[in-house]
């Protein structure tokens, strides 16, 4: 808990003396951060793991950035993002809880493919691959993106992280890890999953929407191509699952770390994959393990 | 005309399809394993084959013993650096360690993908086809290679049966896939079961990229596209089943081919993943799956 509160002091204090480039990585960082951390309540505690979760964070994106396309002022396109995102989580959490294991992760992967396939297919309504250009943006000024996102970023771990330490997070722990047990003990385990999948939905469709309003645009390739759910599953368990936490520390560190090794070209999607895979293999709770925090466990 | 070119084309599509697939359903069903670097392993071949074909002005043939090589070595490769490991270790809950394993494929095959990407680009390669010429079937004029592909697949296909049903190491396989605790109160050594079975994977992952290079061309980009294709397949015609996998390619690749004939090639790959869809939302153990 400390970490979070020292690093949030960190990122509180940027502003001051860093470059607007910082900034402005750390503007994407935050919003990725809020996408790994939507991902780690879902399969740190519900115990489901998402393939896709750019089919959420796509559909946040893209309803936001359509909606935009036909004048609706952007406050409202964001909340209509969310929505969307929202219907998103519910059509995913149908087959998912009836699904286990290896079939629920196809599902998920599946459900990205499809949305891709779709906006590519109606090039002509969603721009397809080269993208959506936004009408409004959130701000010019790098200082104020960068505090649209921190605070967001801020606000929603905050909200999550008592989700995930409540009652409500322990009987989704307890779902995730028994389903027979926690369904003998009397809770509702559809409900508490589909909860979960709404809670996660909504947030990342919300940061999805938020982020293709910072950039300017919305393209298959920034919030719905598997490579970025891949990245974002990356840096939730790299920061350590279950810990919610984590995943926002994970993200930050990801998005530097993509930054720092640019030079070295194409081979640092290489290098960051490799680090993944140490951390799989050799640093199994991953950095906030490293750091000596266990992972909720009851 | 029209028809008999689908029927065609179709038919090799989904015997190439079909042969990526009961690898991967095979490695599920025997050890558990859902090898999300399928795709990579099959572009490694590829690339392998290309490189002896062309830069070492090796002969076809000698490329595509290569390049299944490179396919088995890949196999290995994953094993013994990714999936054992994370299957032997402490650290990981036991819960968990299927999910470890996807994962650390996924890394992995991300990894392989991205140095094929390095070291060669990752514009499409393609291998001579292996034997060259065309032949007319229907009044069609069909490439000799495209022919030869359902061949060589089928053959291989039928091998496997014969290796998983007529022989001791592939009744060990099934009994494996079927219950291995029993299998090691047998007295069977479960690690060799394993290292057959990626063996076999390796061949047939190997063999289907060499192919693939012959018919369509190969690229790194495309290692995602290529598992997830095989997972849509496999998914469709049931996890573990091998009759089922062979099934759901062939419906695949009709589909595709029909959708790619008749209305266009850019909507190819909309109709199989609207099937999956459809089928795991009312059938998800497959059409002919039993896990």
């Amino acid at each position: 808990m400390w970490i979070a509160l020292v690093l949030l002091a960190v990122l509180l204090t940027l502003p001051l003396w860093a470059s607007a480039y910082i900034l402005g990585v750390l503007t994407v960082a935050c919003y990725f951060g809020v996408f790994a951390m939507s991902w780690d309540l879902l399969f740190g505690f519900a115990n489901e793991v998402n393939f896709g979760p750019t089919f959420l964070i796509g559909t946040g994106a893209y309803t936001a950035g359509l909606l935009n396309a036909h004048g609706v002022p952007m406050w409202v396109c964001l909340i209509a993002g969310a929505a969307g995102a929202l219907v998103g989580g519910v059509v995913l959490a149908v087959p998912a809880l009836r699904l286990t294991g290896p079939y629920f992760g196809l599902t998920t992967l599946v459900a990205v493919l499809l949305l891709q396939q779709f906006i590519i297919i109606f090039a002509g309504t969603t721009g397809g691959e080269i993208g959506l250009t936004m009408n409004d943006i959130l701000s010019m000024d790098a200082t104020t993106n960068y505090w649209y996102a921190l605070t967001f970023m801020a606000v929603s771990g905050a909200i999550l992280l008592t989700l995930s330490r409540s009652p409500v997070g322990l009987i989704l722990q307890a779902s995730g890890q028994d389903r027979i047990g926690a369904a003998a003990l009397g809770f509702n385990v559809v409900k508490h999953k589909l909860a979960a999948f709404c809670v996660s939905a909504v947030f990342s469709g919300l940061a999805g929407a938020m982020l293709v309003f910072y950039l300017g645009t919305a393209s298959v390739g920034t919030v719905v191509d598997v490579a970025v759910g891949v990245q974002v599953i990356i840096a939730a368990v790299l920061g350590g699952r279950r810990t919610i936490v984590g995943a926002a520390i994970g993200a930050i560190f990801l998005i530097l770390a993509g930054e720092l090794l640019r030079p070295l070209g194409q081979l640092s999607t290489f290098v960051v994959s490799a680090v993944a895979l140490v951390v799989i293999l050799f640093f199994v709770d991953g950095l906030m393990g490293l750091l000596g925090r266990r992972r909720e466990e009851s | 005309m029209l028809a008999v070119q689908i029927l065609v084309d179709g038919f090799a599509i989904s015997a190439l399809y079909g042969l990526g697939a009961v690898g991967f359903t095979l490695m599920f069903g025997v050890s558990g394993v859902l090898n999300l670097s399928h795709g990579a392993t099959m572009v490694v071949a590829a690339v392998t084959a290309w490189v002896v074909a062309g830069q070492h002005a090796g002969s076809p043939w000698l490329a595509a013993l290569a390049g299944t090589g490179a396919g088995v070595a890949t196999a290995f490769a994953t094993y013994f650096l990714v999936v054992r490991p994370i299957q032997r270790s402490r650290s990981v809950p036991a819960a968990e360690k299927e999910i470890f394993v996807l994962t650390g494929t996924l890394l992995w095959g991300i990894m392989i993908q991205e140095a094929v990407a390095y070291f060669y680009t990752d514009n499409p390669k393609t291998v001579q086809p292996l034997i060259a010429g065309v032949m007319q079937i229907g009044g069609v004029r069909t490439p000799i290679n495209e022919l030869l592909i359902a061949v060589i697949c089928w053959t291989v296909i039928g091998l496997l049966w014969l290796l998983v049903n007529r022989t001791k190491a592939g009744k060990v396989l099934l009994a494996a896939s079927i219950n291995p605790r029993a299998l090691t109160i047998l007295g069977f050594e479960l690690s060799r079961v394993y290292l057959l079975v990626w063996t076999i994977y390796g061949v047939l992952a190997g063999i289907a990229g060499v192919l693939l290079a012959t018919f369509l061309g190969a690229s790194s980009a495309q290692a995602s596209q290529l598992t997830a294709s095989a997972f849509s397949i496999v998914v469709l015609g049931g996890l573990g089943s091998v009759t089922g996998s062979l099934f759901a390619a062939y419906v695949v690749g009709y589909l595709e081919t029909l959708t790619a004939y008749l209305i266009s090639p850019a909507y190819r790959t909309v109709p199989a993943l609207v099937l999956v869809v459809l089928v795991v939302y009312f059938r998800p153990h497959g059409l002919l799956g039993r896990r």
